[in-house]
């Protein structure tokens, strides 16, 4: 089966200022996305992450480079009719209303007045704005933007999902709709490759990662080949016990009213700690053991770059 | 079908822009207006009324042409719907030739209604409609076509602004490039007279489409000669056309 999504050796600049000095802004960027896998492409803000998505939608001209969509080259119009692309920050026609403006694109894919009636409904099910299908778009709040845009960029049953930072700007019940629409899409077999700096949300839903910094690739892989499953502290919380006799067995020590925190890397000290709560009849009130999240590698890699 | 689509989306867009019904109801100022310039003036009113007119069906369309047609591929860029729509299955010339022809189809009907206002006025005066008159209105509209042309190629790199006073300078170069022809004809022969006869042929002669004088003034109307405007109109719309794909083609989106 080929690749959903190869990129190979990309380089773009771009000029800026007075004397149009060139700023590299893609140093070679090169990963692929399999099919049916949901693909996160993680970096902080201004690390290419737009730029090679734009490449990719042929919205800006890569310098060198290869990449196909699906095996076919990347701006012919036949892999453009089988991908879905939903832009950062998306703003469409505010004049038109959401079925207007499903029904503008619908067309632009040769899809049929009876078709699109069909396709539009279940779209607009799927995204949950069949009570504002007839309601301009400048009346939308941020969230209903999000959706609709998720709605225009699956119009033509793609077999690639483009979502640039889908869960930016959004309350925690908008990214977890958006998320959920995604698993969805996972589920129904599409490929579906998103952008994005919330790493909480990308390490619940993605297979695997790519993480740029700089222009550059830095690493990629299954999120369970990056992320050790090792412990690296305990947080725990105690109460009942003298907090002298707690306080040198752990980091972190903190005392709030009856409540005594503290943060333990040995694994020895944790024992006699649990045997020291259970001989003054202490209380444990909680216990958890922390391993490596993608924020500790990306926040690591990030800072070692 | 795509191509249509993008101009209908640009008709409903541009329709409701208010410069146009400011620009309209200006229109329909002139109009009413020229027959009380009529009424002042010494001779043939009714030559002032359609020379009058026909002038500010030529002019208030042109305008209308420029504040319009220079914002309509501006916005998509700095308003970003053009980064879904380019997306789609479409080539970057049929979202030109979209824009383009949903401008046309607006300044027709703009032009459509302006025209009932004159004949209207005119008919209240002379009880009659003169068939010529059509044809200096279809000469208008194929300048409009032009124009528009010309403001969709400055806006498809320039700001509305910019775009504007370019497309407005060429409206204006273009309306009175004619005197370069008296002048070729007054010249000595020689290596100037050529230089202004290749500026001359580059420059656009919007006089062409000009039948004023002839209708108002009865004067004949050769066919051959409309007919070599109409040409001339199609086939500089073209050119414009063409360079306005040539470097939107090339253009990135950032």
């Amino acid at each position: 089966m080929p690749a959903a999504l190869e990129v190979r050796d990309l380089h773009k600049s771009f000029k800026t200022g007075f004397f149009l000095k060139k700023r590299k802004v893609l140093k070679g960027i090169s990963f692929s996305v399999e099919q049916g896998e949901i693909f996160g492409y993680l970096g902080p803000n201004g690390a290419g992450k737009t730029t090679t998505i734009k490449c990719l939608m042929g919205l800006i001209f890569p310098e060198t480079g290869r990449m196909r969509i699906l095996d076919l080259p990347f701006d012919s119009l036949r892999a453009k009719a089988r991908v879905g692309f939903l832009p950062e920050n998306p703003y469409f026609y505010d004049y038109l209303t959401a079925r207007e403006f499903l029904h503008f694109y619908g067309q632009l894919f040769r899809l049929g007045k009876q078709g699109r009636e069909t396709k539009i409904s279940s779209l607009l099910r799927l995204v949950d704005l069949e009570d504002s299908a007839d309601l301009q778009l400048r009346k939308f709040s941020r969230g209903m933007l999000q959706r609709i845009g998720l709605a225009q960029s699956l119009l033509n049953e793609p077999s690639l999902v483009i979502l640039d930072e889908p869960l930016g700007g959004l309350d925690p019940i908008g990214r977890k709709e958006i998320r959920d629409i995604v698993t969805r899409l996972k589920e129904e077999g599409k490929t579906v490759f998103l952008s994005s700096h919330i790493l909480q949300d990308i390490e619940m839903i993605c297979d695997r990662v790519a993480i740029i910094v700089n222009g550059e690739i830095i690493s990629q892989g299954r999120l369970s080949d990056l992320i050790s499953e090792k412990v690296l502290f305990t947080e725990l919380i105690i109460s009942g016990i003298d907090p002298a006799r707690l306080k040198d067995l752990g980091e972190n020590f903190m005392v709030r009213g009856e409540r005594m925190f503290l943060k333990v890397f040995d694994e020895s000290k944790l024992e006699n700690i649990l045997t020291l709560v259970r001989e003054e009849n202490g209380k444990l009130q909680s216990l958890i053991p922390r391993t490596e999240t993608l924020e500790d590698i990306f926040v690591g890699m990030v800072k070692k770059k | 079908m795509k191509t249509k689509a993008i101009a209908f989306n640009t008709f409903k867009e541009a329709i409701k822009d208010r410069i146009l019904y400011l620009l309209f109801f200006f229109a329909a100022a002139c109009l009413i207006f020229s027959r009380i310039l009529a009424l002042l003036t010494v001779g043939d009113r009714v030559k002032i009324i359609a020379d009058v007119g026909l002038a500010a069906l030529s002019l208030i369309g042109a305008l209308m042409a420029i504040l319009v047609g220079t914002g309509l591929v501006y916005k998509e860029i700095d308003k970003k719907t053009i980064y879904t729509l380019l997306v789609k299955p479409i080539r970057r010339r049929q979202f030109i030739l979209g824009k383009f022809f949903g401008m046309v189809m607006t300044l027709g009907v703009m032009l459509f209604f302006m025209t009932l206002i004159f004949l209207a006025v005119l008919f209240l005066h002379t009880f009659q409609i003169d068939w010529r008159l059509f044809v200096a209105v279809l000469l208008i509209f194929i300048e409009l076509t032009l124009v528009a042309a010309v403001a969709i190629l400055f806006s498809s790199f320039s700001t509305p602004i910019l775009s504007s006073i370019f497309t407005l300078a060429f409206y204006l170069i273009g309306h009175f490039s004619w005197g370069f022809e008296t002048l070729i004809e007054k010249m000595p022969s020689g290596l100037l007279k050529f230089l202004v006869q290749v500026i001359y042929t580059l420059l656009p002669d919007l006089e062409n489409f000009n039948y004023k004088t002839e209708i108002v003034h009865h004067l004949p109307l050769p066919s051959s000669a409309v007919l070599l405007s109409i040409v001339y109109g199609i086939a500089y719309t073209s050119f414009i056309l063409a360079l306005a794909v040539i470097i939107f083609r090339k253009r990135d989106f950032l």
